[in-house]
């Protein structure tokens, strides 16, 4: 089963844990991504997400069939917020399942980096004197 | 041809605008359509990096674009 979400609400977890829940999966390995408070020592006051939603629904998606078709996963459940976020709430829950552990905790690592590489997601952090787009510059 | 460019995060700032039209020339590829956008926006070539999407896919440096394709400029991605 795959499960590729944008919302502009609240991620919930514990819904990514349930709807994916299979009696035949021993392994079930979760990330969630939250809002850090600072950036090298600056405070953060909040991150303002933006996608191109269309495609990246279809590399979410990519990324999900690879875990199923090759890295031994039955479910993967990948849903990521945009929007204004504030420190401590989750930008990504990333859920995958598998008869054993291992070829779960794998596909979730692949996941979690996969996604920071290819989805056309942004996120500018805003600080007390300033903003800048995470990643822009060398 | 007159191709229409969408653009998000860092490149909206850079075009002062979510929306950029371009007059190009017919049968332009990937590659050629960066060094355009770089003369118009020498920003562009400051970024880490930055691709071309066409029809919502990464385009190859040899892309043809045509003039009904969806093209984006994607600056660094940072989600998650």
């Amino acid at each position: 089963m795959i499960d590729i979400k944008i919302s502009n609400f609240h991620l919930d977890p514990e819904l990514c844990l349930d709807i994916q829940a299979d009696d035949s999966c021993g392994g079930t390995v979760s990330f969630v991504g939250t809002v850090r408070n600072e950036t090298k020592g600056k405070k953060v006051l909040r991150l303002e997400f933006e996608c191109y939603e269309s495609m990246a629904v279809k590399e979410m998606k990519k990324i999900a069939e690879h875990c199923v078709n090759n890295l031994g996963v039955k479910h993967a459940v990948l849903h990521h917020r945009v929007g204004i976020l504030s420190p401590g709430e989750a930008a990504v829950v990333i859920v995958v399942s598998s008869p054993h552990r291992d070829a779960a905790f794998k596909a979730c690592e692949y996941a979690i980096n996969t996604l920071k590489e290819t989805v056309p997601i942004w996120k500018k952090e805003v600080f007390e004197d300033g903003e800048q787009w995470v990643s822009a510059h060398p | 041809m007159r191709i229409k460019l969408l653009a998000f995060g860092i490149v909206k700032g850079i075009f002062s605008s979510s929306e950029l039209e371009l007059e190009v020339a017919d049968g332009i590829r990937v590659e050629d359509l960066k060094s355009r956008l770089e003369q118009l926006y020498p920003e562009l070539a400051r970024l880490k990096s930055y691709f071309i999407a066409i029809n919502e896919e990464y385009g190859q440096s040899d892309q043809v674009i045509e003039s009904d394709d969806e093209i984006a400029v994607i600056p660094p991605v940072s989600g998650g």
